[in-house]
């Protein structure tokens, strides 16, 4: 049974993981760090405090996950065609918002880098994680992030649910991913129960 | 209450009630609307407006099944400003949200 999460009297999560486990979660977060981008770092020589005031793009981005983690503001989905005046605004909104919330997702996941980098193995090759319930919450929304790549990716649909692509054969290149975004799934699940008794 | 018009004074108003309807209000809420999405857990979304608007249990979830079965729901509403601010937290936490003026 691969690792779930369980509540800790007195409050907080707690979860065994193995060293594969370890490595898979860790490496999905750097990659989730990577798709969201290195951030507003200055250049070397440029003023610092220039990039507090840069204004983030104004254009949806182009990769489906990363416009799934960002969407427009102001277009809702179900109303058609947006008019140009909300398509302004939806681009003034995230003129304003994109960076920040960028960063927000970027610290959500370095905290689960953190975690697990801060794990040491024991002899069985399995170590416990332990998060308080403050912990818990960049943990949650990063784990989210995750399952909107991978389910964006997998282009997962509400049809989906107990239908093909759960049920794929082994030889499907997409085997692996859909392993991960169950798994994923069962983390999340697990350690939001623990928030909510 | 005394009302302040900043309508140009007309000595002929045969269309004054349509008028007053036209008017355009400032106080027309915004509203926050959440829509529905193939990836995020029930028991996240419900979680999402426990903690973040400060909703019961019930209510979070009665939300959350709206969203669910619907395909979208109100989960605030307020000033422009406000609803921003709702929208993009919730965005940080990976929900499909977006901001419109309340025309119902």
């Amino acid at each position: 049974m691969p690792g779930h999460f369980e509540p800790v009297p007195g409050g907080g999560a707690a979860i065994a993981l193995d060293e594969v486990e370890i490595s898979i979660l860790r490496s999905l977060a750097v990659q989730l760090l990577e798709l969201i981008g290195p951030g507003e770092t200055p250049v070397e020589g440029e003023d610092p405090l220039a990039a507090l005031f840069a204004e983030g793009p104004s254009e949806p981005p182009a990769d489906p996950a990363l416009a799934r983690l960002f969407p427009d503001a102001y277009v809702d989905p179900a109303a058609g065609k947006p008019d140009d005046e909300l398509q302004e605004a939806s681009s003034e909104f995230r003129r304003f918002t994109e960076n920040d919330l960028r960063t927000h997702k970027r610290e959500d996941a370095m905290a689960v880098v953190r975690a697990l980098d801060s794990l040491t193995v024991d002899g069985e090759g399995g170590a416990v994680l332990k998060l308080t319930a403050p912990d818990s919450v960049p943990w949650l929304r990063s784990l989210n992030d995750l399952r909107l790549t991978i389910g964006t990716r997998l282009e997962v649909t509400d049809e989906d649910e107990g239908a093909g692509l759960y049920r794929l054969p082994d030889s499907d290149p997409r085997k692996p991913m859909v392993m991960a975004y169950l798994w994923l799934g069962v983390l999340q699940e697990t350690l939001v129960e623990t928030l909510m008794p | 209450m005394d009302q302040v018009s900043v309508a140009p004074t007309e000595i002929e108003r045969p269309e004054s009630a349509e008028e007053t309807f036209a008017v355009p209000e400032p106080d027309v809420p915004w509203v926050t609307l959440v829509h529905n999405d193939p990836v995020n857990l029930m028991s996240y979304v419900t979680y999402v407006f426990q903690a973040y608007f400060g909703y019961s249990k019930d209510k979070a979830r009665k939300l959350m099944l709206d969203v669910h079965q619907k395909g979208r729901a109100v989960v605030s509403s307020g000033s422009r400003e406000e609803m921003e601010r709702d929208v993009q937290a919730m965005h940080g936490y990976g929900l499909w949200a977006t901001l419109s003026q309340d025309r119902n």
